[in-house]
Formats: C-alpha cells, sequence, structure tokens
C-alpha cells in the first residue's frame, strides 16, 4: 500500500501512540480490502457507545485511547447511547449502569467527539452532519451509512465501532470498495408492484430486499416515490435501514429518487431482477408468538421531526395501556417539546426520548418481555441483540398494542 | 525448521506453542475474557485455552465487540502470543493492534500443528515441528 510520508510517519509513532494506534488499524483495513492508498474522509460516524455492547473491556480500551491523547482530527458524531442521558432515572435504568455508560460518552467528549459535547443519534444527518454528494467520509451505524451513500450520495464503507475511531483521529480511511465507483453499481434490480403508502411499507419493502440483496447494490424502479413526496426522506430512511438489517446493504439505488441512480450503466448488464408484489412476507418475518405487548417503541432509525408529529396525532386523545417510547436526537426531542407535541405524547402515556436506542439497551433488565415497532430494523435487533420477543407492523397495528396491551 | 512468510496485520515479536484451529473463531461469545477459555459449544478448541500460545485459526467470524474481547484477554494477561491466520478479517485484525498482539496473515496454516514451537518476527513466521 502506498502512504505519504506523513502517514508512514503516523505508523511509525512520530506523533504519540494515539495515532500510531489509529494508522495501524486504518492500514490493516485497507490491506484486508485490498486499498491502494487511503483517502482523506470529512466526517465519521462512531458506532460502539452503548455500554451494554462494549462492556468493560470496551470502556477500558477506550479510556486508555483517550489518555494518550486520541483527538479527532475532523466532525465527528456519535451513535446512540442505551439511555436518555437526561431522564434515565424515570427509564428505570440502573444507577451502577447509568454511571459507566455516562462515562463512554465522556470519553468520547474528551477525544473531541460533536465538539466535545457528543449529541448521540443514528440520524447525525438529521442534525447538521449531512455530508454533500461524492464526499469521502467514514461512517459506522448501518443504517446511517446506507443514508450517506444512498439518498445523499456520499462515499462510506460500513465502518466498524473502532475503525470508525481510527479514521477521526488520523481523517484517513483506505481507497477500497465504496469509496471506488466499481462497488456503487447495482446487481440486483428490484421491481416493485406491491402498493407503498406509509412509513412501515418501505421498512417491510426493506426487510424483503435485505434479505435477497445480502451484500449487494440494489436498482429500485416502479417505487411509488418522488423527490420532495411527503414523507420522501423518511421512508427511504426507513427502507435503507432494514436493508441494512435484515441483509448487509449499504448503498441502493432508486430510479428517479436518488442522486447516482441516473448515472450511466449504474444498473451493471450482469444484474439479477426480482419482483416484490405483496410486503405480506416483510412484516410476517419479524413477528413472535407473544400476545402481550410491554412497550411500543417508535424511532428506529431515530425520530424525525415529521413521525413525531405523525405518532403524536396517532394517540392524540387516547390513553395508551402499554408504554410508548419515540426515540430521537436531543434537538429533535427540544424541538417537539417546543411545539407542544411532546406534551400531547406524555397525555397520552408515552414520552420522548433523546439519545437512546431499545435494540442496544438492557431491555429485559428494564422490565419489558415483548416490543412492538413499526421499523423492521427495530424489531430485527429487538430479537438479535437485545434478546426479547418483537412484534413489526403498521403505525396504526403499534398504537392498537399500546391502547390494548396485545398484539 | 519450516520458514514462511505471510502479511504483517500487527507487527512484532513473539514466541510460543502452536494452538491451530481448523474452524474460525468468534472472540464475542467464543472465548472467556476472564479465563482465556474456548466456551464456544462443538468448537475444536472448546475448553482448551488460548493464553500465552499462538493462536492458529483460518480467519475470525462473529461479532466486531470481539476485538475487545482480544483487549481484555491482553489486560487480563491471558492474550495469545501471536496470532496466525490464512486471511484476517477487521474483528480480529482490529483486535490484535488494539491488544498489542502480534499478527501476520496469508500463510499456509496447515503447515503448522498444535504442540509446534513458533517464533514471528515481522512477517516471518519460523516453526519447528513437535514431532
Amino acid at each position: 500500500m502506498h502512504l505519504t510520508e506523513q502517514e508512514t510517519a503516523w505508523l511509525a509513532g512520530d506523533a504519540g501512540p494515539a495515532i500510531r494506534r489509529a494508522m495501524e488499524i486504518v492500514v490493516a483495513l485497507g490491506k484486508i480490502y485490498g486499498a491502494e492508498r487511503l483517502i482523506p474522509v470529512a466526517s465519521v460516524q462512531i458506532s460502539g457507545v452503548s455500554y451494554r455492547n462494549i462492556g468493560a473491556s470496551g470502556l477500558d480500551f477506550l479510556r486508555r485511547w483517550a489518555e494518550e491523547d486520541a483527538r479527532v482530527r475532523i466532525p465527528t458524531t456519535l451513535n446512540p447511547t442505551a439511555m436518555d442521558m437526561a431522564a434515565w432515572r424515570a427509564q428505570g435504568f440502573d444507577p451502577a449502569f447509568a454511571a459507566k455508560q455516562q462515562e463512554v460518552v465522556e470519553v468520547f467528549a474528551r477525544m473531541g467527539v460533536g465538539g466535545g459535547r457528543p449529541i448521540p443519534t443514528c440520524t447525525p444527518y438529521l442534525i447538521g452532519n449531512v455530508p454533500a454528494p461524492g464526499e469521502h467520509i467514514a461512517w459506522a451505524e448501518s443504517s446511517a451509512v446506507s443514508y450517506a451513500n444512498s439518498v445523499l450520495g456520499a462515499r462510506t464503507n460500513r465502518e466498524g465501532g473502532p475503525g470508525a475511531i481510527a479514521a477521526a483521529l488520523t481523517g484517513r480511511t483506505g481507497a477500497y470498495g465504496l469509496h471506488l465507483d466499481a462497488a456503487r453499481r447495482a446487481t440486483l434490480r428490484v421491481e416493485v408492484t406491491a402498493p407503498l403508502h406509509s412509513i412501515p411499507d418501505f421498512s417491510a419493502l426493506g426487510a424483503i430486499v435485505g434479505r435477497a440483496a445480502s451484500k449487494r447494490v440494489p436498482y429500485f424502479e416502479g417505487l411509488p416515490l418522488a423527490r420532495g413526496d411527503d414523507l420522501w426522506q423518511e421512508k427511504l430512511k426507513a427502507l435503507g435501514a432494514a436493508m441494512a438489517a435484515t441483509g448487509a446493504v449499504a448503498l441502493y439505488h432508486v430510479a428517479g429518487v436518488t442522486p447516482e441512480a441516473a448515472t450511466p450503466a449504474i444498473l451493471a448488464p450482469e444484474h439479477e431482477t426480482c419482483v416484490v408484489d405483496d410486503l405480506t412476507p416483510g412484516y410476517a418475518l419479524l413477528n413472535d408468538a407473544t400476545a402481550s405487548v410491554d412497550l411500543v417503541w417508535i424511532g428506529c432509525p431515530h425520530a424525525s421531526p415529521a413521525e413525531i408529529a405523525l405518532a403524536a396525532e396517532a394517540v392524540r386523545g387516547h390513553r395508551l395501556r402499554a408504554p410508548l417510547w419515540i426515540t430521537c436526537a436531543r434537538p429533535i426531542k427540544d424541538a417537539a417539546a417546543a411545539q407542544g407535541l411532546a406534551a400531547e405524547i406524555e397525555a397520552a402515556g408515552g414520552r420522548i426520548i433523546a439519545d437512546a436506542c431499545m435494540a442496544i439497551a438492557p431491555v429485559k433488565d428494564l422490565g419489558f418481555q415483548c416490543v412492538a415497532t413499526p421499523s423492521a430494523k427495530g424489531a430485527f435487533y429487538l430479537r438479535n441483540l437485545a434478546g426479547v420477543a418483537a412484534h413489526f407492523g403498521t403505525l396504526e397495528q403499534c398504537i392498537a398494542a399500546a391502547l390494548t396491551g396485545e398484539w | 525448521m519450516l520458514k514462511l512468510t505471510g502479511r504483517i496485520i500487527k507487527a512484532g515479536q513473539a514466541e510460543g506453542k502452536a494452538l491451530v484451529s481448523p474452524a474460525p473463531i468468534s472472540f464475542l461469545g467464543g472465548v472467556d475474557g476472564q479465563t482465556g477459555i474456548v466456551t464456544e459449544r462443538g468448537h475444536p478448541l472448546e475448553g482448551k485455552c488460548v493464553a500465552h500460545r499462538v493462536l492458529v485459526f483460518p480467519t475470525g467470524k462473529g461479532s466486531t465487540v470481539g476485538s475487545y474481547v482480544l483487549y481484555q484477554l491482553a489486560a487480563n494477561g491471558l492474550a495469545p502470543a501471536a496470532i496466525l491466520n490464512a486471511e484476517s478479517e477487521p474483528i480480529v485484525a482490529v483486535g490484535a493492534i488494539i491488544a498489542e498482539i502480534p499478527m501476520v496473515d496469508q500463510l499456509p496454516f496447515n503447515a503448522i500443528h498444535t504442540g509446534d514451537r513458533i517464533r514471528v518476527n515481522g512477517a516471518t513466521v519460523q516453526v519447528w515441528p513437535s514431532k
């Protein structure tokens, strides 16, 4: 691999142990994936923030890296934590766990993440980290990777936790995979004839296509969606997140909608075609037999202002039996409070939770055995990561479950 | 003595006895970070301890949090002396780097057997067969 003089010096430890370690990681990942050189990246999204996931050893390592004077070199944002950093007591978190979770965020703050005041979210593009088309970035968090590549036209691979931190410390990543034109061509053409209406419908479509696509790049035709339509970004956010969960899709194109769909020869001649004429299998894929619902969770990926407004409208005037938690970035929670939406949701018995993600939270320790959500990605990780039963359905089905406590 | 040359993933020197797994290893859920013992049910190395051994396996698998298990092993003084892979992947590679475990890949690892004495120096791997 070709390295510049500065990169070689960093690798040799000339800029200290923190940068040396970061360069070792960036170079090793580049080697593994066949990069011939490194490229500068404009921003980073870091994953591996939940203390439930990284544990004591992950925190120890992050602490040591920060003590070695690890400082991010480029704008860097942070994935969700397990809990609302301000309202964790009301959520029912154990103070010992909360202290560890707070320390994880403090370590990232010390590294300069979020300018020293990180705002944990999986939707950094909703709070100002918006990459430009064609810009090289190094993001972790599969749903944000998918959104940045597909909807914004930026270029990133699916980074892992330490790999993303290494990119933030060096401002570089290997020139491989989705940074190069070749890997951005679609090899799976998806013809959609099923009717799609709501955001969860796009999530169900994503659940189906993610399974079929695995690591391939899908090219959608016939999607009933135009740029600028009501909720078009939320629908694509849901579609991409689901495909990144049931498959490993990091980039997709939508004819007439996404920026690279019109690139000549973006659909590789050797592509396969699949037809989706029914969303039922997508909804059926992620449902357990458990009838009673302990929690309804909206906000996977983190809710936008429009999604919070939709939820508020759905619960207006109702009294919920099961708790409804809506997760989002803190500035979006603050805006919802200012608009009076938070009060409406609370009046029904719901709650807006900032910073957090239920899929990486100790859901069972909080007393929940079965969670309903209008997100295929949410249901997928509730079952596979949080280890609880889940139901995936439309917003109407989820609100009905909150009203009755039954699915 | 057999001399092999691979590709450096984490540069370093190490010596130890080989522990060879014909199957991939997942560190998260597969190896106990407090004891160094392989806990994955039915794994060829189940019950064996990876501490201070030159751990030889085809490639990594499993969750990315596995990188931190390697760090935990090192913090507990139970890290493998070195890691040799046929083809490395990011989880074990990142784990070896943050745990400061010398690691080499692109090796014909069927040339190495459990119990062989191994010396790793950069990209060079010397093997003294036990029999």
